[in-house]
């Protein structure tokens, strides 16, 4: 379980080691974002801290669908998925992987993102801002484990990368509120986010283990 | 035979919604608050009961068809149609309560629509149910049925959470006028009769235009199995 879990994860380490593909138009397309919202409104002073949170979820949010429909759609290619199905090894081994390796990039992206983000909305965290080391790792892992899942329901439609957006936007919603609602929290510092962290924490547990007990009947689905 | 039950079923059907608007309109009072428009919760409710209704058909018909898929293929076949019916049923009456909604709305507390709880859960309950269609609509070929069966259980568990998280983030719509707190509620009898026949006319239409949307979707898998059949025969 391990081995193969290890096996995938190296290899698609290695795949972007060597392209840089999702993480660098990952990371111009967050930076678009966030240049895009600046400009659409204006962020100046306490306003730029309310807002600021749901700029970064937004931000991170279109950004790793771009990288999440290329995980799957590389394995299409030379019909690398079809070898992984006759694998002797569990789908969800192949899916975990995925997830952790994509959810490398997103944080990647998030902490060379950070600075520029902090710069542009001149923003001083007026919370504890350690917690917001547990807000984005768990808010990235609901977008990331559900993204990876649903990109691999998708990948046999007509249009895909339509649909990806589609279909993981609306069931990522409470992971997203939860998020935008914490950073604000953390970085107004006028309520305390302990529930939402819970709330990220249940909905990354709940979602996590269906998709790792479903990935197999989507995998195998024909 | 069958046919004389459909037309026969069909007319009782209208006549329990003419009866039901009576009711509504004619018979029930005043509400002592809200006057007057206060009577749209003789549809709003009734929409959402048959739509949540509809929504966990759907969501039994997703199980169902994942636990038979391999065992029992014409059982799981049964199941997808039930899954497929009730989730554009539902969306149809969950559109009829979130129009009737801000309806209210605007003359009750001055403003179309607000990011409460409930309001907020239903929208993201019918986004997800809109996006189980197109999902259905683009995944081509004969694995769209367990992709559906996927999405349809996940869009299911989605909702307790969304509600959860929208509780706590804030709350506007009033509270429930069955079971809600005291001094609440519908007293007049003539309330409770009028919304009892609502309630029958709406599920009892919802019902029927459930089982003809299964009737369409078993039909249509019929025919697709023929095709196939057909194009099998051709080759050899």
């Amino acid at each position: 379980m391990i081995g193969a879990v290890w096996t995938h994860l190296v290899k698609d380490l290695r795949i972007e080691w060597r392209s840089k593909e999702a993480i660098n138009s990952m990371l111009f397309f967050a930076l678009l974002v966030v240049v895009l919202f600046s400009l659409a409104f204006d962020p100046r002073g306490a306003f730029s801290r309310e807002i600021a949170g749901g700029v970064l979820s937004v931000a991170t949010m279109f950004a790793s669908v771009s990288a999440l429909n290329q995980a799957w759609a590389r394995e299409i290619r030379h019909q690398v998925l079809d070898a992984q199905r006759m694998a002797p090894t569990a789908g969800s081994d192949l899916f975990l992987a995925k997830v952790l390796a994509n959810f490398l990039f997103v944080t990647i992206v998030q902490i060379a993102l950070a600075p520029v983000f902090l710069v542009m909305y001149n923003l001083q965290v007026q919370g504890k801002a350690w917690q917001l080391a547990l807000v984005l790792p768990l808010a990235t892992w609901a977008l990331v484990a559900n993204g990876t899942f649903f990109a691999a329901l998708s990948i046999r439609s007509r249009n895909r990368e339509l649909l990806l957006p589609l279909i993981l936007f609306p069931i990522f919603m409470p992971a997203l509120l939860a998020m935008v609602v914490a950073t604000k929290d953390i970085l107004t510092g006028e309520s305390d986010p302990t529930l939402w962290i819970k709330l990220l924490a249940g909905y990354d547990i709940i979602f996590t283990t269906v998709s790792l007990l479903l990935f197999d009947v989507v995998f195998h689905a024909e | 035979m069958k046919k004389l039950g459909i037309g026969l079923y069909a007319v009782v059907t209208v006549a329990l919604m003419i009866w039901g608007f009576y009711q509504a309109i004619y018979v029930a009072p005043d509400d002592a608050l809200q006057g007057y428009i206060f009577r749209i919760i003789y549809y709003h409710v009734p929409s959402f009961a048959a739509a949540f209704t509809f929504f966990s058909v759907s969501f039994l018909g997703s199980i169902a068809f994942l636990s038979f898929r391999r065992s029992r293929p014409e059982w799981a076949q049964i199941a997808d149609a039930w899954a497929l019916a009730g989730a554009e049923v539902g969306v149809v009456f969950c559109s009829v309560g979130l129009t009737t909604g801000p309806l209210w709305g605007r003359r009750a507390w001055g403003i179309w629509w607000t990011w409460d709880a409930r309001l907020t859960t239903t929208l993201v309950l019918w986004l997800i149910y809109v996006s189980y269609l197109l999902m259905r609509r683009f995944a081509a070929g004969p694995q769209v049925q367990t992709l559906a069966a996927v999405l349809g259980i996940f869009g299911a568990l989605d909702v307790p959470i969304v509600y959860m998280a929208n509780r706590w983030w804030r709350t506007q719509h009033p509270a429930p006028v069955f079971g809600g707190a005291e001094g609440s509620g519908m007293k007049d009898p003539a309330m409770l009769a009028a919304f009892g026949w609502n309630m029958l006319a709406w599920f009892a239409w919802g019902i029927f235009v459930l089982i003809l949307r299964f009737n369409v979707e078993r039909k249509h898998q019929q025919y697709a199995e023929e095709e196939a059949q057909e194009a099998l025969a051709a080759n050899i």
